[in-house]
């Protein structure tokens, strides 16, 4: 299926973006050997994703930076390799370029001018591959992010590429998803022989399909370069500070106890939840929420569970039965949470939604934290003081005055987590709080909610992590799959 | 060729159920085998004659004979009219205008400072209210059941447009949906954080300008993941979905010229076309 798998050399090769003081990418000497599969690691902010996107010629010309030293891919610069060098992306609605399945494969073959009576079969081809056994005139907006992600792989395989890149291709999956795109990548390198080049927190999901581990050091060359067992061995201390996740490295925070019962915050009789308030997802929900502990909510993708937890937040109206609060919590207009103003919502119920970037409102960290608080119309002395605390909580009081959109993906999860408990609800639901975050970032975001716990914060969370529903222990609510029309599309 | 149109349109049957039903009909027709750079062609040619005069009849007789080529077009009548809804009451607003404000002649019915109501305006104003109907449902009838990517392959390899240019805007198209969503789930944050109660025009404007930011950022992403798909190179690209025209392209340009010719010569030999500019 290629035209044979390409070898890498990098020699002092580096790379420094216009406008930037530092270079991203320093000094990094290597020879990656055709038909070896790599998994390049390093701490955030080492250049990981540069120095790949400089194996796939992607970096530009004069204009975007500098470069230094050179990076060959088959003995020549991979900006005239193209088609040669397949990459995917970690954002699955990134790689998608057209709205069918059948034609977005063919979009690669069409740009590198292959006959147009060869490209079905090249499109069939890649298909099978990866194992996406969906029409060709399936809309790419109806696949699941694992569905995408090997449709962006079959993408950069029709292209026969002798070397295939992965830029963190699972970190924005499921389990299921990560599970699909493992047995689909490694089921192309076994059909193909093409090299490899993985970045991937989740070593864990990779490690043994890997030949060699690379480790990019943060003030440039490499830290390490070898053999999985001996690299993780030698420098494991290291990766997981990095926050990088290194077999048998548990993390160092208590578990807690499941929950059998306790007082109810939140209670549901009937409950049909729908996000366009036609068509229900689930339907005839009894749940509730037990007080000061933790409710895990887990279940398949499509299942309905960030519908259910933005009605539990009284965002969304029930569409059928009804969402009712413990007594304590009466608003003005009842114990429905979504009667209730949005400022009463505030001191009852927070939501931490999926995406921080879509609940940031203001142009600093600091201001950020003050929202909720002013809304409540607190005076300065009390907002400052709840800020205080919460900026040295976080360890984020350095960027006080940073704006929320330049922090990194933990760091923003952090501050989402924050600007919501600065108003102090007795509940916070949170949506996939872990999802995307590395090894640092799960840490921080987990001890937080613990903490919440621990100060008698009642925590409801959507998310598909077995060891964020082990470290919170509490109160697990289980969604079965839906039998509905939507739930194909995802199968 | 698997990815031919008319196979596209037969596999349509098992993905039906995650399209859009609505403007994708599972039904072919007759239209589907006209090229959308023609039919581009076709929207002109059904409007601009009539231009020319403001009548009553030649706008009546080419809405007649249009809605008599529904069924070349694979809609359904209630389909077509549904779409017709918003310039039917579009139609009755610029025909008030020339209600009041046209030059009066004739019987004068009603007046009150500028506005006068004549026998020359009442018709003056039916027949710009036929007009704008008559002008709006050719592009609903050609327009309906067209297909992006149909209508960019045919810009790009039929009109000859950069195909740079139409490839980067069709992918562009598609982010729409995540960009309604993002505003949905904006709109839901703000409820949350305690904002949600007043400040309707601020938070539009907040949102707008994160809008703006995922923008950017999308339109990066994309561009990398286009450039890394070969997209750009100097190589001649090559098209799986041949665009190309047909005998059936000259006879839905004749049948357009005809449309127009019958519904000009009905006013001229009824006596009511009156040149716009005279």
């Amino acid at each position: 299926m290629t035209a044979g798998a390409a070898r890498v050399v990098a020699d002092g090769w580096g790379w420094r973006y216009a406008g930037r003081r530092l270079p991203a990418v320093s000094d990094v000497t290597f020879t990656i050997e055709p038909g070896e599969r790599v998994l390049l690691l390093g701490a955030s902010g080492a250049g990981k994703s540069t120095l790949l996107t400089g194996m796939a010629g992607l970096l530009g010309d004069a204009d975007e930076g500098e470069r230094s030293g050179s990076l060959q891919v088959d003995g020549s610069d991979p900006e005239r390799q193209r088609g040669r060098i397949g990459l995917v992306l970690q954002d699955p609605d990134a790689g998608v370029v057209l709205s069918r399945v059948g034609d977005d494969v063919a979009f690669g073959c069409e740009n590198l001018g292959v006959p147009a009576q060869d490209i079905p079969a090249r499109v069939r081809e890649a298909l099978d591959a990866v194992g996406l056994d969906v029409p060709l005139d399936r809309p790419t907006a109806a696949l699941s992010g694992g569905q995408k992600q090997r449709l962006a792989l079959a993408g950069a395989l029709a292209m026969r590429p002798g070397l295939l890149l992965l830029d963190e291709p699972t970190a924005n999956l499921d389990p299921d998803g990560v599970r699909e795109i493992r047995a689909s990548v490694e089921q192309v390198v076994a059909a193909t022989g093409a090299t490899l080049v993985i970045i991937e927190h989740r070593t864990a999901v990779w490690a043994d399909l890997m030949t060699r581990v690379i480790v990019v050091g943060a003030d440039g060359g490499l830290l390490a370069d070898g053999s999985p067992d001996e690299v993780f061995r030698t420098h494991g201390d290291t990766l997981a500070d990095a926050g990088v996740w290194v077999p048998r490295h548990p993390v160092d925070l208590p578990v807690l106890p499941p929950l059998g019962s306790g007082d109810t915050v939140l209670a549901t009789h009937a409950l049909a939840v729908s996000r366009d308030r036609r068509q229900p997802v689930q339907t005839g929900l009894e749940l509730t929420v037990p007080d000061g502990a933790a409710t895990v909510i887990t279940g398949p993708n499509g299942a309905g569970k960030s519908t259910l937890a933005l009605t539990l937040a009284g965002l969304l109206d029930p569409l059928h039965g009804a969402v009712a609060a413990a007594e304590r919590l009466r608003g003005h207009r009842g114990l429905d949470p979504a009667r209730w103003t949005s400022r009463e919502l505030l001191t009852r119920i927070g939501m931490v939604f999926q995406d921080p970037e879509h609940q940031f409102l203001t142009q600093t960290v600091r201001d950020e934290l003050e929202v909720g608080p002013r809304a409540l119309g607190w005076d300065r002395d009390r907002i400052d003081a709840v800020v205080d605390a919460l900026l040295e909580r976080l360890g984020l009081a350095a960027l006080a005055a940073a704006n929320p959109f330049t922090l990194s993906g933990g760091q923003k999860r952090r501050l989402s987590v924050a600007t919501v408990l600065a108003a102090a609800p007795a509940v916070v639901v949170l949506d996939e709080p872990t999802f995307g975050q590395d090894r640092r970032g799960w840490i921080g975001i987990v001890s937080l909610l613990q903490e919440e716990i621990a100060r008698g914060t009642t925590v409801v969370a959507v998310t598909h992590d077995e060891d964020v529903i082990r470290h919170l222990g509490g109160h697990r609510i289980r969604l079965a799959p839906v039998a509905v029309g939507s739930a194909e599309a995802r199968a | 060729m698997s990815l031919r149109f008319e196979e596209r349109k037969a596999l349509q049957e098992p993905a039906s159920s995650s399209g859009d039903p609505s403007s994708r009909g599972t039904r072919t027709a007759w239209i589907d085998g006209v090229n959308p750079v023609t039919r581009i062609l076709l929207a002109l040619l059904l409007s601009i004659p009539l231009f020319a005069s403001i009548d009553v009849i030649s706008g009546l007789v080419a809405i007649g004979l249009q809605l008599l080529c529904i069924p070349l077009t694979g809609l359904r009548f209630g389909t077509v009219l549904r779409r017709l809804a918003l310039l039917l009451i579009i139609a009755p607003v610029a025909g008030v205008s020339m209600l009041l404000y046209a030059a009066p002649g004739g019987q004068v019915f009603f007046s009150f400072g500028f506005a006068h109501i004549s026998e020359a305006s009442s018709q003056l104003a039916i027949a710009v209210s036929i007009r704008v109907v008559a002008l709006g449902l050719p592009t609903i009838l050609l327009f309906a059941r067209t297909d992006p990517t149909e209508l960019a392959d045919a810009l790009a390899q039929v009109a000859h447009l950069p195909s740079r240019f139409v490839l980067g805007v069709l992918a562009g198209t598609r982010m729409l949906g995540l960009f309604l969503d993002d505003w949905r789930t904006m709109s839901l944050a703000r409820r949350a954080r305690g904002v949600g109660d007043r400040g309707v025009l601020r938070r539009f404007f907040t949102m707008s300008f994160v809008l703006l930011v995922f923008a950017v950022r999308r339109g990066t992403k994309l561009a990398l993941a286009m450039e890394a798909r070969g997209f750009g190179a100097d190589i001649p690209r090559t098209w799986s979905r041949p665009s190309r025209l047909s005998g059936r392209d000259a006879i839905a340009l004749a049948g357009g010229a005809a449309i127009m010719a019958l519904s000009i010569a009905a006013a001229v030999l009824l006596g009511t076309f009156r040149f716009v500019w005279s």
